[in-house]
């Protein structure tokens, strides 16, 4: 940034003013030298318009800004004398999109100014009024930066998410605006996949029905039915990534022997590939969806494929509602296609089908793949790292973008 | 003519009588009263006792549920036996000494549960450390819309797990739960010099230093409520205690209050002390997942169990080794 201005160019309603070609928006991103020429010009036009509000990051520049009378409304995102660097983060604009982690909020609320998008009943307006001031965006999997919220917030430089999954940022806007991203790998994978493994069990051996029935007082009256075993079951994985290969070594030690389907086969494994979907549909007893959402595995698991796994088949999504067709997946199980489900993720969280609660072959849980205290801990620390890593110039963490 | 080879048939087919009956029997027992005559006193109005005296004085072999109590009364009805056939690894139900005074030799059903078991016991672990049924229970009242994020549960990886008795099942539960990143140890009568788990003398320094104790132990005079208060403290407030031993391994008293308390963390529970009550107490906690003694219940072990169930009547009734003796010790 050194060197450089960016003037922000508001009306009394905090609304940006558009002027001139390179200010459509307000916003104008110029040399120091350039800067004091603009801001000569703005001056003498200030004189016949109401007043505006300039804000500039360079301390110098504001200086100037603040000794001219005409200007009422004067604000600055630095201040003299030079900050320290807590005090500089201090008044770093940090929108959370909503709630995630109070370990999280709190310590962004300590260390930057925590703007909380979701306590806003008038989003766009609140947007606008704060855009000055946000530099970054913290998401999750319920909700990330998309377009709008990135072109309503012209100063966004990072967008960390509270996740490892992408699909609620618009990653190809980032790129082209130069808005860095970061996500959370590496330090919820072995969560992930204990709780597919939980869910296999939980299905396969109807662990939770099981709990019921003792709950219930049934057990004085007859013994549970037969369930069916899980050791030695056919694992299918849809992507073989980081969580994908801990799915595969847990079940390994389970005599499952491991199959899985990926756009590409990959080298240093004994699993066996399948190429197609289907293919590996069939050929699977359970079949876990591990890979990333993105346009082209939208609805992967479709009518086709469930008929593929069958009725004895048992399907495992712990990575996005959108990953399955779900009234597809309804159907299959609510007539018997289908031979149960273990679901973490829905394509409407936190809505998911009613159809689906009195069946005891399907196992539903909210979303909680990471959901332990350790990996939600970890993975704050990380959003925290990245966050404080990039508004001190130091290498991001964990970059995507 | 057929009709005569069929009566034949019938008369050759050897006799067993069958006490409790074992819930293999309710899936398998056509099958099995097809290969064998099967004295089944539960469909006679006489008590056992009579049952056996009018029936059963020259039948030579049993079939036994793992729950029914072969005592030193019920044999002395059976003066013919030479051999009890029990559908339960655990063999704590009948009066070994007693069956070995009068050459009774008892077979069981050895290994083959084992995988079963190990993953239950690794199915009830998840369960309460990520709170699934609890979670499933959520969703499936409508909650999640209304009341929001579910609390967080606990991580397994890098947890100390605490293996109370390395047996057949202990060793497969060991392999599972080293997969998740767990580090192993366990307590048992003797070191076992094939394995390099950690091994502990004393139950309750491997409490103490487990985040996570599973039983796997037989059920003996020795091990008889060996999981008392000591030990649950030495657990402690984060612990989890997983049971798919025998109830009566664990003080179930002691147990409930441990866990009402908050002294440990959470339990899975496959058996209990007086099957199949269970106490109301644990009704109430969420950090507790039950399950109603079924362990070994899937299609593939009865399965199993069917087979080597036969297979050892019929190795006995054509003197050849029993499949799965269980041995003195």
């Amino acid at each position: 940034m050194v060197g450089v201005a960016k003037l922000v160019v508001m009306d009394p309603k905090g609304r940006l003013v558009s002027g001139g070609s390179s200010a459509k928006t307000g916003i104008m991103q110029k040399s120091i030298k350039e800067s004091t020429k603009m801001l000569a010009t703005l001056v003498r036009r200030a004189k016949s318009q109401p007043p505006i509000t300039l804000t500039c990051n360079l301390l110098h520049i504001s200086q100037l800004i603040s000794t001219h009378p005409l200007h009422h409304n004067f604000s600055t995102t630095t201040r003299a004398p030079p900050p320290s660097a807590a005090a500089k983060m201090e008044a770093v604009g940090v929108l959370m999109m909503c709630p995630m982690n109070n370990y999280l909020e709190q310590e962004l609320d300590k260390r930057f100014k925590l703007f909380r998008y979701w306590t806003q009943p008038k989003q766009r307006e609140f947007l606008a009024q704060h855009a000055e001031a946000i530099r970054a965006v913290v998401g999750n999997a319920t909700a990330g930066a998309s377009a709008e919220v990135i072109d309503a917030l012209p100063k966004l430089e990072i967008v960390s998410s509270f996740s490892v999954g992408l699909d609620k940022i618009d990653l190809i806007k980032c790129k082209e605006k130069g808005i860095r991203v970061t996500n959370t790998p590496d330090v919820l994978t072995e969560d992930v996949a204990d709780l597919a493994i939980g869910l296999m069990l939980a299905v396969l051996r109807r662990i939770c029905e099981c709990d019921k029935y003792v709950r219930s007082g049934a057990w004085k009256f007859g013994d549970f039915k037969l369930t069916t075993k899980f050791s030695g079951k056919r694992v299918g994985i849809i992507g073989l990534g980081r969580i994908g290969l801990a799915i595969a070594k847990r079940a390994e030690a389970f005599d499952c022997p491991i199959s899985y389907y990926s756009r590409s086969e990959k080298p240093n494994t004994n699993y066996k590939y399948y190429g197609n979907l289907i293919e590996l549909a069939s050929n699977c007893d359970i079949l876990v969806v591990a890979c990333a959402l993105t346009p082209e595995t939208t609805h992967i698991v479709n009518r086709e494929v469930i008929d593929a796994l069958g009725p004895k088949g048992v399907l495992i999504n712990i990575g996005r509602g959108p990953h399955v067709d779900e009234p597809e997946l309804v159907s299959a199980l609510v007539e018997g296609r289908l031979g149960g489900a273990g679901l973490d993720v829905f394509e409407k969280e936190p809505e998911v089908p009613e159809q689906l609660f009195g069946l005891d072959n399907v196992v539903l849980l909210p979303h909680v793949g990471s959901g332990t205290i350790e990996t939600r801990k970890a993975m704050a620390d990380l959003v925290l790292g990245n966050l404080e890593a990039h508004f001190a110039n130091k290498p991001l963490l964990t970059p995507v973008v | 003519m057929a009709e005569g080879l069929q009566i034949t048939k019938i008369q050759q087919s050897p006799e067993i009588i069958v006490l409790g009956p074992p819930s293999v029997f309710r899936t398998h027992g056509k099958e099995l009263s097809s290969r064998f005559r099967s004295l089944r006193p539960w469909e006679s109005p006489l008590p056992l006792a009579q049952f056996l005296a009018a029936q059963a004085q020259n039948t030579q072999a049993a079939l036994c549920s793992g729950t029914f109590s072969l005592s030193a009364a019920v044999l002395d009805n059976l003066p013919s036996l030479r051999l009890v056939v029990t559908t339960s690894a655990g063999v704590n139900h009948i009066d070994l000494s007693e069956c070995r005074r009068r050459g009774i030799a008892v077979a069981n059903a050895a290994t083959i549960f084992s995988a079963d078991v190990a993953d239950l016991a690794v199915g009830l672990l998840l369960d309460v450390l990520r709170k699934i049924s609890a979670g499933n229970r959520y969703v499936k009242n409508g909650f999640w819309p209304k009341q929001g994020a579910y609390p967080l549960g606990f991580k397994l990886g890098g947890k100390q797990v605490g293996i109370v008795g390395l047996g057949s099942i202990g060793l497969e539960i060991a392999k599972r739960l080293e997969a998740f990143g767990c580090a192993i140890s366990y307590y048992s009568r003797n070191k076992k010099p094939s394995v390099s788990y950690v091994f502990y003398p004393h139950l309750r320094k491997l409490a103490a230093t487990s985040d996570i104790l599973v039983v796997c132990c037989a059920l003996t005079e020795q091990t008889h409520h060996m999981i008392d208060r000591g030990v649950l403290l030495a657990l402690g407030k984060e612990g989890v205690i997983v049971n798919i031993a025998r109830g009566a391994v664990v003080d179930e008293k002691e147990l409930v209050a441990c866990l009402q308390q908050g002294e440990i963390g959470g339990a899975g529970l496959d058996v209990f002390e007086n099957e199949p009550h269970v106490p109301k107490e644990l009704f109430e906690l969420e950090n507790v997942v039950l399950s109603p003694h079924f362990g070994v219940f899937t299609e593939e072990s009865f399965g199993d169990l069917y087979e080597l169930m036969c297979g050892n009547l019929e190795a006995f009734f054509s003197n050849k080794p029993l499949l799965s003796l269980v041995s003195e010790e």
